[in-house]
């Protein structure tokens, strides 16, 4: 009650003199509505830059094949090969923190296409959620690969800038059928450039196909003698035209018979994979993603409790340092530069203030005549100031919100709402208003009322 | 019963070094219903008895008796409750708020009244005594639209609007042409005659004077005489008075 008439009180001063309140507010505004824009588009840019830093790899998570060892002698990583589609489908099924997780089989031989070969530095049997586990959804031409076609095991492909550029100089790649190891594939895509990683090797010497084709069809693993020791890359099995063409229904995994389930407690592992690659939702779910995997995959390989892991999780550390030291600094930059915005409309605010204290004097003398108390003068032009700033912090969103949009649609610069921005904004303008208010408010509350009524 | 009584009241300022005595000893009683002129020349000390009578400051010494109410040392707060409630001001340069209404400036003390009045009530106070003062037409102007001696009604309104029991004019007809001096200070005669509001002029011109029934002279921070007096009939003691005033060459506008 006593403080809606104090706020009429104050929009009621402030109207005797709107000019003058107008361009108060203008330090707050322009304060506000820099903040704003600044959070806005540097939230863009930054998680742009983010998302960039991020599609180098840096929420990717690889998961190899443990190691093997016989005799004392240890084969490396990925030498034992215990991983199967299964594991990926039950990374991707049993792990919340996992955005998406593809199987990786690999290959390394010719590619042909008319008179010119090539050997990619990395042919991946996959499936097309590679592409968002590895941020490169957005292709040059053409489409991905299906799912169905990694269940049927079609021999189509999808080819990396420098392969495009090695074999086909110029023309356009898709639908157009290359050749790998004399299993003729058709080309329904080409991935954007990616240029080299952090290593330097060229990640757009690559080709891209289902997995399945890759495994049956090129690496010479024929289904009906799929078993671990025979499936290696260096087969020398020559394929046939039954296998090119084959013409019985294909199923992916045998199917157990009665008995064999019966027999055998542990699942038989009938064909396996050389690596699986999962993204985590975000960088902070990374180490939660890679609990969740070696749990599913511990249960899945039947390990005991204080046994070793027979695969290994890695992440890149290194580059999700980069992304949280980038997240951290492009913070730092925006809150200074709004601190410093907001001090400057506050200073601004607190000028006209002690001004309008001055020009106020009599009124402020005439109405401690009629009964105001000190606190009454006080609480009078706290509120104003508290007003103004408020109304000025209304404005400034709207302006800043307004801006960053304006940028949006005219320069195309990533913008980002951010709803954070615009409650501190309230808040800082409101604190602006008080703090800086204060003093004048205080200085006003002072006058000795009789000084006050003589002021000329 | 008297409403107002002092008892020797001194009053020094300090300025640097020097006490500058401005009261030397101020008795003084005055009874409900008065309307008393308080003369004296610039620098007499009337302006601060003036300030001390209406607690807008408190005297160095003696005491000030309020209702029955010791009311000269209260804190700055409990003085300005005290205003809000006992008494209404009036000033030569009228002090009304620019560019608020003759409506907004009138119910402006009620927002600093402690009993809570609703807007409907405060609209209707301020309306009735406007109407009461003539101005029933214009109080939706503004001070710039309304003549001096509207805006000097607005101003007695304003010191209304509390129905305090006491009124100070500090030199209210200062700033008016004799016309409408006369039709203020025939207000200020008619609210005392009709509502028995004490009334305080503090005045330099004899001829405003000449409308109170009591005038105190004060010189020098010392009251030099008081009188009875009638606007019917000026007797001797007016004419001295003038004299003195002339002695002092401190002319009265528009006096003759």
């Amino acid at each position: 009650m006593k403080i809606l008439r104090t706020i009429r009180t104050a929009l009621q001063a402030l109207q005797r003199n709107p000019m003058r309140a107008m361009l108060t507010t203008l330090g707050i505004v322009i304060g506000v509505g820099a903040v704003i824009a600044m959070m806005e588009i540097g939230k863009g840019s930054s998680s742009a830059v983010q998302k960039s830093i991020a599609s180098m790899g840096a929420n990717t998570i690889l998961i190899l094949p443990g190691t093997a060892a016989s005799g004392g002698i240890s084969f490396g990583a990925g030498s034992v090969m215990n991983l199967t589609p299964m594991d990926y489908e039950a990374i991707v099924r049993e792990c919340p923190s996992v955005r998406s997780a593809a199987p990786v089989v690999r290959a390394r031989t010719q590619v042909v296409y008319g008179n010119r070969n090539w050997v990619p530095s990395s042919i991946s049997g996959t499936t097309p959620s590679l592409l968002d586990v590895r941020d490169w959804t957005n292709l040059a031409e053409g489409e991905a690969f299906s799912d169905r076609d990694v269940l049927n095991a079609n021999k189509v492909c999808m080819l990396g800038q420098s392969l495009v550029r090695e074999l086909f100089q110029g023309e356009s790649p898709v639908g157009k059928e290359i050749r790998i190891k004399n299993v003729s594939f058709r080309v329904v895509g080409v991935l954007t450039a990616k240029g080299a990683n952090m290593m330097g090797s060229d990640q757009d010497d690559i080709l891209l196909a289902p997995w399945t084709t890759i495994k049956y069809r090129v690496t010479g693993s024929p289904l009906a003698s799929t078993n671990q020791s025979s499936s290696s890359e260096t087969s020398s099995t020559v394929n046939s035209l039954s296998q090119l063409y084959p013409g019985g229904k294909m199923s992916l995994y045998p199917v157990q018979s009665v008995t064999q389930a019966a027999d055998s407690p542990m699942p038989v592992r009938f064909t396996n994979i050389d690596q699986i690659m999962a993204a985590a939702v975000s960088t902070e779910e990374i180490p939660a993603a890679i609990k969740q995997i070696t749990e599913v995959l511990r249960e899945r390989h039947r390990i005991r409790g204080d046994e070793a892991d027979d695969f290994n999780v890695r992440d890149m550390t290194e580059m999700t340092k980069t992304l949280s030291a980038t997240t951290a600094l492009m913070t730092n930059l925006l809150l200074s530069v709004a601190l410093i915005s907001l001090v400057v409309g506050g200073v601004g605010i607190m000028n006209i203030m002690l001004v309008s204290v001055t020009e106020r004097t009599r009124e402020i003398g005439l109405r401690m005549a009629v009964g105001a108390r000190a606190r009454d003068i006080l609480r009078q032009f706290l509120v104003e100031s508290v007003v103004l700033c408020l109304v000025g912090g209304g404005v400034g969103i709207l302006l800043g919100h307004g801006g960053s949009k304006l940028v949006e649609w005219l320069l195309h610069w990533p913008v980002e709402n951010s709803p954070t921005a615009i409650a501190a904004a309230v808040i800082v303008s409101a604190g602006v208003g008080i703090i800086f208010g204060y003093y004048p408010a205080w200085r006003a509350s002072r006058l000795d009322p009789i000084e006050a009524l003589r002021y000329e | 019963m008297d409403l107002i009584e002092l008892k020797d009241i001194y009053k020094t300022y300090h300025i640097g070094d020097m006490d500058v005595p401005v009261l030397k000893g101020v008795s003084l009683r005055i009874a409900k219903g008065e309307l008393i002129a308080l003369m004296g020349s610039s620098g007499s000390g009337k302006s601060t008895l003036m300030n001390i009578l209406g607690c807008l400051d408190r005297p160095t010494s003696g005491e000030y008796w309020l209702n029955q109410r010791e009311v000269g040392q209260l804190s700055a707060d409990e003085r300005a409750l005290l205003r809000n409630r006992t008494m209404g001001f009036v000033f030569q340069s009228f002090n009304l708020l620019p560019r608020a209404s003759a409506l907004e400036n009138v119910s402006m003390p009620l927002s600093y009244a402690t009993g809570n009045i609703s807007d409907r009530e405060a609209r209707k106070r301020a309306v009735e005594i406007l109407t009461r003062v003539g101005l029933k037409e214009r109080i939706d102007h503004e001070p710039s639209q309304l003549s001096g001696g509207q805006q000097q009604r607005v101003a007695i309104a304003r010191a209304l609007i509390n129905r305090p029991p006491v009124l100070f004019a500090d030199e209210p007809t200062g700033n008016l042409d004799s016309h409408t001096s006369g039709e203020v200070l025939k207000m200020f005669q008619q609210l005392n005659q009709e509502d028995g509001i004490t009334i305080i002029l503090v005045t330099h011109d004899p001829l405003v004077a000449k409308h109170a029934r009591r005038v105190i002279r004060i010189c020098d921070g010392l009251i030099l005489g008081d009188s009875e007096s009638s606007c019917e009939q000026p007797g001797e003691k007016t004419g001295e008075q003038t004299a003195r005033v002339g002695d002092l060459s401190e002319s009265a506008p528009g006096g003759a």
